[in-house]
């Protein structure tokens, strides 16, 4: 594999060596020089047409301390807002001498497209309601580290699965890990064929927050309020939300993610978001030794 | 017209896949057929050992983008292309810019069809201004018009309201016209990109549901029988259409129906590579939709296959997959997907070819000296294909000016060989003629 | 109990066809008790050092130089590892390589002496890589090298300041390192050189990770320095 298209793609080992090697990278981060010279002289383009500035950071601060040359190219006020194809975009990268290009995308399959086009790496960093094999991996990192393993972790996602790549990413990532995953949302808010997906499925999130030493939050928009896919706000977050009182129906250990950015009040109490069972800080720190072990992985290499 | 008149002889054809004979056209006319014909003088004699004659193919569904989008094709390229794949008929889809909604759009196409020469292309009229799906466009004037429109159709988007539909097809009975829908939901169907299934699920794109076809099938086929008007169902897509379709010709109901090339051998997993060239509307639906196609198309529940030919330039699918354009072109490789789907398989004879492909639109469409078989005194429109000759599908090397085939790289199993057109050969020894 | 007419020991773990051991058990033990006096030594009685072991097999080697250390002096030696696959000038000549771990000792770099441990010496660059990495970690005192066996061929200006034997070699020849802790007995061989095995993983990221640790691969430095 010369790309990280899709959570899917990755076997279980190679899934553990990218979570190995972050934790061994994860001590740069504490160093006086947190730096490495690895990626010297390779060039990392950020290519983001959505705005996403905490995703973005992550992997340019990942890839400049691995010391690669980073390049941040987002569609707004570039050509690419101008009518440019991604095709087009994509070969000018190219000839820059682009060694990986990291892209955020509202199309799902943007970053399978892209990988047709160029001769580098492609890291998919979101594409559409598709993938984003990153947010997943660095979120296996942190509940791997939290709660000292993943096989036969019970994970519960919750919320807006249909729109979700995070979702669909942990799915895969995590069912490959040997995690027994638990979606829950509304009817609305799943896929018609989630049935045929790896993972259990339940309308009922008290019933299901005893039994799960995970629960990932997911953020729900409150336009989806507007095509119906609920009725209310309050109706969404009386059912779905996570409060104070449920994460005490959670077993002791328990712990609370989410992928950002955090909607407070909706799938989320502040007191939760707050607590130090939340890992959300955690996450995003992770990220960056995850992406730099992502990085290194495909660029370490001949 | 760049072909010959003079008489031809096609020497050891086999007429619908039976025994071989010869075929002698003489003045556009089947003038002869028999064993050992002798050649008139002049005549140029056709070696056709092994091919199979068919009566000229009739499309009842191809878009030649002009005028409008003459970048994508012309009414020529078009019609260079359909005598490739065999045809000698194909209707003009409405939908270009300016929409074929008036007589003057309508006269345009089928004048730029003859004097292209390379098939009769008949125009299909737009149901509503503009395809807007608010007022009904002038069906009448289309329909006196030199180019004599007997099917509309607003293709590409549904004649979503109910009452809209119910006065078109009431309209046209007044000149024995048919309504042909594009059968999907708008609502059901906002921002679709895919089939909606396991395969749109894991991909992260907008599913177009099977239902958002049937459940407009429905309405249209209750529709028609109320008011005793012709209907016809264009690119039929899923096995539940399939269905209703069978209980409304059933229950008596004036439907037909068509099925594309592309919906009968490809399906939605094809889409996993997010290459465009697999986006198409309808979408490319399951396995069990295709054997349901095939199986309707076998025992006559879908009356026709139309290609819903539909070129685009390269930069249209040069994209993400979201912002591509919806379309096949399938006029030159129809009739060997068919052999490829319906007769190697055992499900449709040669004969049956030609009532699906030829004489069934034909008759749909109103098309008279088309789809008449190949007997003496008929018009020579006639198809020689070769179903031994594997062909390695290449978008670049159609007569098409686009090549946006969702076969490229496939290995098809024949080819066409010749195509006459009133007894002049459009195309020969596999090239336009 | 030497190496120059070895009896047929039925316990005696088999040497592989075409190599011969250079170091027994026995001498590879003694060439590291003598190591450790050296550095006892060197460093006026050790107070300020710390020992890292290079991955894989410098990091037992630290451990039991620190081991002897120790029942010499009563003194405990800081010990950790340094991995230097992030520092390596051939990284782009093999897929990406598995990291080994990294460990700094509580305390830190800062003013110690630090002495690297390694099997083989070789062409000397991963110890220039080592060199490089420890600038990133710290500032120490003075910086020594210790390994076990020198086989020459230096590619920089670089020499070792504890040596436990010095074994002139071809380079059609490889050296291997076998160490109770990863191999399940002591040896030093000398045998023909084969393909390097080496830590790489097949393909990395881009063609079916092979994870394993380094030291699941065969014992063998050669090439590996």
């Amino acid at each position: 594999m010369r790309h990280l298209l899709s959570a899917g793609d990755l076997s279980r080992d190679e899934a553990t060596l990218v979570l190995d090697t972050a934790a061994e990278l994860a001590q740069v981060g504490d160093r006086s020089v947190k730096k490495l010279p690895t990626l010297r002289g390779r060039t990392v383009v950020n290519l983001f047409y959505e705005d996403s500035t905490r995703t973005r950071t992550s992997f340019e601060l990942a890839a400049k301390r691995l010391s690669a040359d980073v390049i941040n190219f987002s569609a707004k006020g570039s050509s690419v807002s101008k009518g440019e194809s991604l095709k087009d975009t994509a070969l000018t990268l190219q000839a820059m001498g682009a060694d990986a290009v990291v892209i955020r995308h509202s199309a799902s399959g943007a970053a399978h497209r892209l990988a047709n086009w160029v001769d580098g790496s492609v890291l998919n960093a979101g594409d559409g309601t598709h993938e984003h094999p990153t947010q997943a991996l660095l979120d296996a990192y942190t509940m791997r580290d939290r709660l000292g393993r993943l096989d036969g972790l019970r994970v519960a996602v919750v919320g807006d699965i249909l729109h979700s790549r995070v979702a669909r990413s942990n799915v895969l990532l995590l069912t490959t890990l040997g995690a027994h995953v638990t979606l829950v949302a509304p009817p609305t808010l799943l896929p018609v064929s989630v049935h045929t997906w790896p993972c259990e499925v339940s309308y009922d999130l008290d019933e299901v927050l005893p039994k799960s030493d995970v629960v990932m939050m997911l953020r729900v928009q409150a336009e989806r309020m507007r095509d119906s896919f609920f009725p209310s706000v309050r109706e969404y977050s009386r059912n779905y939300g996570l409060d104070g009182e449920r994460l005490n129906r959670m077993p002791a250990e328990a712990i609370v993610m989410h992928p950002g950015p955090m909607v407070r009040g909706m799938e989320i109490s502040a007191e939760v978001a707050d607590s130090p069972r939340c890992t959300v800080t955690e996450q995003v720190a992770n990220g960056v030794s995850l992406r730099m072990a992502v990085l290194y992985l495909l660029l370490g290499g001949s | 017209m760049p072909h010959t008149k003079g008489p031809h002889l096609v020497r050891g054809a086999r007429p619908l896949g039976g025994d071989p004979v010869d075929l002698l056209f003489v003045d556009g006319l089947i003038a002869e057929t028999g064993s050992g014909l002798q050649a008139p003088e002049g005549a140029q004699i056709v070696d056709a050992t092994g091919l199979i004659a068919l009566p000229g193919l009739v499309d009842l569904h191809t878009h030649l983008r002009e005028p409008g989008r003459e970048d994508a094709e012309t009414v020529a390229s078009g019609s260079r292309s359909a005598a490739m794949g065999g045809y000698t008929s194909v209707h003009a889809m409405a939908n270009t810019d300016p929409v074929a909604d008036t007589a003057g759009v309508v006269e345009q196409v089928w004048r730029l069809g003859r004097e292209a020469g390379y098939c009769d292309v008949r125009p299909v009229g737009a149901v509503t201004v503009g395809l807007a799906g608010e007022q009904l466009s002038e069906i009448g004037a289309m329909a006196d018009s030199a180019a004599q429109v007997r099917v509309f159709s607003d293709d590409g988007i549904c004649v979503w309201d109910a009452l809209l539909m119910r006065r078109a097809l009431e309209y046209v009975k007044a000149f024995d016209g048919v309504i042909a829908q594009h059968a999907q939901e708008p609502r059901l169907t906002e921002g679709a990109q895919m089939n909606e299934g396991c395969v749109s699920d894991r991909l992260g794109l907008p599913g177009w549901p099977a239902v958002a076809e049937e459940a407009i099938i429905a309405r249209d086929c209750l529709l028609a029988q109320h008011v005793g008007s012709r209907l016809h169902v264009c690119h039929v897509s899923t096995k539940g259409s399939v269905d209703i379709i069978r209980w409304a010709k059933e229950r008596g109901c004036d439907v037909t129906a068509e099925v594309t090339p592309h919906h009968l051998l490809l399906t939605d997993d094809l889409v996993e590579s997010y290459d465009p060239i697999y986006k198409v509307n309808p979408p490319l639906r399951t396995a069990e939709d295709v054997q349901a196609l095939r199986e309707g198309l076998a025992d006559g529940t879908i009356d026709i296959v139309a290609t819903d030919h539909a070129p685009h330039p390269v930069e249209a699918k040069e994209t993400e997959w979201s912002t591509a354009a919806m379309g096949m072109v399938g006029l030159e490789t129809a009739l060997p997907v068919v052999q490829r789907t319906m007769v190697d398989t055992g499900l449709l004879t040669w004969a049956q070819v030609a009532d699906r492909m030829s004489a069934a639109p034909a008759r749909i469409g109103r098309v008279s000296g088309h789809g008449r078989g190949l007997a003496v005194g008929e018009p020579a429109n006639v198809v020689l294909y070769d179903p031994e000759a594997p062909v390695d599908v290449d978008g670049a090397a159609m007569a098409t000016k686009s090549s946006n085939t969702p076969f490229r790289g496939m290995t098809l199993p024949g080819r066409v060989r010749a195509t006459f057109l009133r007894g002049a050969p459009t195309v020969l020894e596999g090239k336009i003629n | 109990m030497g190496s120059a007419d070895p009896a047929p020991d039925p316990d005696a773990p088999e040497v592989p066809e075409g190599t011969r051991a250079v170091l027994d058990g026995n001498e590879l033990n003694r060439a590291l008790t003598r190591i450790a006096h050296e550095v006892l030594e060197r460093t006026k009685g050790g107070q300020h050092v710390t020992l890292l072991g290079i991955p894989s097999r410098g990091v037992p080697l630290a451990r039991r130089l620190a081991r002897r250390i120790e029942r010499v002096e009563d003194l405990s030696v800081p010990t950790g590892s340094l991995d230097i696959t992030m520092y390596r000038d051939d990284l782009r000549l093999a897929p990406a390589r598995a990291l080994g771990r990294t460990e700094i000792p509580a305390g830190g770099l800062d003013d110690r002496v630090v002495v690297l441990v390694d099997d083989v010496l070789f062409s000397g660059r991963t110890v220039r890589a080592a060199l490089d990495a420890l600038g990133d970690l710290g500032r120490p005192r003075a910086v020594q090298l210790a390994v076990l066996v020198d086989r020459g061929h230096r590619e920089l200006p670089i020499r070792a300041d504890y040596v436990g034997k010095n074994l002139p070699t071809s380079l059609r020849e490889s050296v291997t390192v076998r160490l109770d802790e990863t191999d399940g007995h002591d040896a030093v061989l000398l045998g023909p050189s084969r393909p390097s095995p080496a830590n790489t993983l097949k393909g990395g990221l881009k063609g079916g990770l092979r994870s394993g640790s380094p030291d699941s691969s065969p014992a063998t430095t050669e090439g590996d320095d």
